[in-house]
């Protein structure tokens, strides 16, 4: 492997302040709580951040109630334009918020400039250009917003789902109280000085930050009318059940644990890259990552040593390195959740295997790591792990992979490799999950809707599905 | 001769003599006079009086840009449709000056930035998957029919009503304009908008002139003839357009571009492609 000398991405573009308060009807006010948040590649606390009390979330939602009667009522080209705006400053700061993302998440600077920051600004780029065409995008004749809407973000794309979550709210003319996930409070702050600066109208966009607890009194508030998250399935079904009974319209994006199908007729190569981007993409932080690999019995000697060798020139390291190839695990809690199932994964019997892969002292690391020889019962071929962990599973025919593919409880991806086009075709058919990659992996794109079935959640993120979520 | 309808002020007024701007024709980018070497007089200005050999030229421009054009992505088309928008807003004097009403521009501009969100939804209102009674995956897409020929209305918001949704999927234009100088201010725009040279090609000049050429071209696959008033001239041009089988958009009477344009003037300039592949092992 080639040294590389290193080249870091300079951090002195992003202007953090010591502390940042809540961001309620178009101010940033204090808290009477506050939490530290931590930059997880060296553990040095990056900025206090509000801890929002129930009694600041009801401010926030009460905001939201009031900018929505004007915000609904705009018009929908004039909503696009504040829309436009928005995309249009976020490419011009495009470079201080990425890193700030991998400041803040840990994410390699080459991810958060180029796969977080575009999708987040053509998000809203795309969305913008829907809010005065609601009436063709098949919804009715005459679709209208729900309100407020309560939404609940994970730290794993921080910013990007922020903007999944905002810009189709705003876009058919709902009010928002977004809750950013505790150890990523940032992006969503830096993003609500966007908004002042296109001069969005108060309360049209609130940001509450805070842990479980903030994010629990929001989704449960009585005046929120739709109830949108994105996180663990666990979290996901508690909100159903609190949702229950009240009305409230909700969306759901949970885990995953997706397979990624290699049939023998797959360019190898090909199929390498695609799974080494399946799986350790943004750490395998990922709910739609290609974390169980089932590769076809004749050729899965030679994938994997072909795996093994690529594996090994992975760069784990400095997310500011523009070298990087993996940076930081988001959290110590996310760190010891990584290490106890991949331990959990050896004494079940399975075979662990990482590339020899020096890590820093400080900070929040794991090595990318296979386990060959896993069977459907494993743990580690069942839990969601979350981090840059690999579960390899053979199989004979086209029907066994359909069977192993289908055989978990979500359904939110999966990765189809072969040269034939109508195996892919087909298999695709059979395979229940929400988005299907064939000869590729982890691609998004604003118009391509996005969402799981099964436990892995409902309701479609992007594309023109994705306004469904938010328009009665 | 004509005469010039403007009057000189007397040599005492004058502190600064102005630099007047000089209109010509809007081709492949670039900003020729016309071939014949012609020019007519509007509102005291000698505007360049487009040919047949430059609507020819234009077509060829147009045909050349227009592959890359249809190959950029929907995104970043609607990304340039956008920045038309963004320039407009800044030379909003400009057409103020050449008599156009602020409201209209504003329309303008905000017609620009619904076209700009048209790039990456037709396909998703226009096209969609098939559930043949079959294995087969099969799925209809609209394409960009080619390159328009365009006679457009004499108003600047009749003119982007017709350019704007031709573009904006993947068309390249060639436009007769009848109000030459909002037409050639709007070619200085595009020209500064990130709009590749040649994806449109504004012509001054005579429309009955000059209609016929791109009627009868065999290298224009489509023809707008919203701006055509005279009914008996549109039906000579739709005739004349039979020959290539172009698509035709006949004038509507009394059309007002201040309304919702719909998909329409989008859809009537696209071509669906249905794709069938075999599902099975």
């Amino acid at each position: 492997m080639f040294e590389y000398a290193p080249a870091p991405e300079s951090r002195s573009i992003v202007d953090l302040a010591p502390s940042y308060g809540l961001f309620i009807d178009g101010e940033f006010g204090e808290a009477k709580d506050t939490f530290k948040t931590v930059n997880p590649a060296d553990e040095q606390v990056l900025a206090e951040v509000a801890l929002a009390s129930p009694e600041d979330v009801d401010r926030a939602v009460a905001a939201a109630r009031r900018a929505f009667a004007g915000w609904s009522a705009l018009p929908g080209s004039e909503r696009a334009k504040y829309l436009f705006r928005i995309a249009r400053i976020l490419q011009e700061r495009a470079r201080e918020l990425a890193v700030l993302e991998s400041l803040d998440n840990g994410k390699p600077i080459r991810e958060s400039r180029d796969v977080d920051l575009p999708l987040v600004a053509a998000h809203f780029f795309y969305y913008a250009g829907w809010a005065d065409k609601l009436k063709y995008a098949g919804f009715g004749s005459d679709p209208r917003p729900l309100g407020v809407a309560g939404q609940v973000i994970p730290w794993n794309f921080p910013l990007l789902m922020l903007a999944w979550k905002i810009a189709p709210a705003l876009a058919t003319g709902n009010t928002v109280v977004l809750k950013p996930a505790e150890t990523t409070p940032l992006s969503a702050l830096f993003f609500a000085d966007v908004c002042r600066q296109a001069e969005l109208p108060p309360g049209v966009v609130n940001i509450v930050t805070g842990a479980g607890d903030t994010g629990r009194y929001l989704v449960e508030h009585p005046d929120v009318n739709k109830v949108a998250f994105t996180g663990s399935t666990e979290v996901g079904r508690q909100i159903a059940r609190s949702v229950a009974g009240t009305g409230k319209r909700l969306t759901l994006e949970l885990g995953g644990k997706a397979a990624n199908i290699v049939f023998d007729d797959a360019p190898i190569d090909q199929a390498v890259e695609g799974i080494v981007n399946g799986i350790f993409f943004n750490q395998g932080h990922v709910c739609c990552a290609g974390s169980r690999l089932l590769v076809q019995e004749s050729i899965a000697e030679e994938l994997l040593s072909s795996l093994k060798r690529r594996m090994a020139t992975l760069r784990v390291g400095d997310p500011l390195d523009k070298n990087t190839d993996i940076g930081a695990i988001n959290s110590a809690a996310q760190l010891a959740r990584i290490t106890e199932l991949s331990e959990i994964g050896a004494a079940e019997g399975a075979e662990r295997w990482s590339p020899p892969c020096e890590l820093p002292d400080r900070g929040f690391w794991f090595p990318p790591t296979i386990f060959t020889g896993v069977t459907q019962a494993h743990r580690i071929a069942r839990e969601e792990i979350f981090g840059p962990v690999l579960s390899v599973l053979t199989f004979r025919t086209p029907a066994e992979a359909v069977e192993k593919a289908n055989n978990t409880p979500y359904g939110l991806s999966a990765g189809i490799w072969s040269d034939k086009g109508s195996q892919i075709l087909a298999v695709a058919d059979k395979l229940r999950a929400g988005v299907v990659w064939a000869n590729t992996f982890n691609k998004f794109d604003p118009t391509s809707p996005f969402g799981g079935y099964k436990e892995s959640g409902y309701g479609r993120e992007g594309g023109r599905h994705g306004l469904e979520a938010y328009l009665a | 001769m004509p005469k010039s309808s403007k009057t000189a002020p007397a040599v005492a007024e004058r502190s600064r003599l102005a630099v007047r701007k000089t209109y010509k024709l809007y081709v492949g980018g670039k900003f020729p006079r016309s071939e014949s070497g012609r020019t007519y007089l509007v509102d005291g200005d000698n505007v360049a009086l487009a040919s047949r050999k430059d609507a020819r030229d234009a077509v060829v421009a147009a045909r050349a840009a227009q592959p890359k054009w249809a190959g950029a992505t929907a995104y970043n088309r609607g990304q340039v449709l956008y920045r038309v928008a963004e320039m407009i807003e800044a030379r909003r004097a400009e057409f103020a000056a050449l008599g156009v009403a602020p409201v209209e521009v504003d329309a303008v501009i905000d017609r620009w930035v619904w076209y700009a969100g048209w790039s990456d939804k037709v396909a998703q209102v226009a096209g969609g998957a098939n559930p043949v009674a079959g294995p087969f995956f099969n799925i209809s897409a609209p394409e960009p029919t080619g390159v328009v020929g365009v006679i457009a209305p004499s108003s600047l918001l009749g003119l982007v009503s017709v350019i704007a949704p031709a573009i904006v999927t993947g068309n390249t234009v060639v436009v007769v304009a009848s109000n030459p100088q909002a037409a050639i201010t709007l070619a200085e725009v595009l020209a500064t908008s990130d709009v590749p040279g040649g994806v449109v090609n504004i012509l001054t000049g005579r429309g009955a002139e000059i209609a016929p050429w791109l009627a009868s071209h065999d290298d224009v696959n489509a023809l707008d003839l919203s701006g055509v008033d005279d009914a008996g001239l549109a039906t000579e041009l739709e005739r004349a357009a039979a020959g290539t089988l172009k698509r035709v958009l006949r004038p509507v009477s009394g059309v007002d571009y201040t309304g919702d344009p719909g998909t329409g003037p989008m859809t009537a300039l696209l071509e669906i492609k249905t794709v069938w592949h075999p599902k099975g092992f």
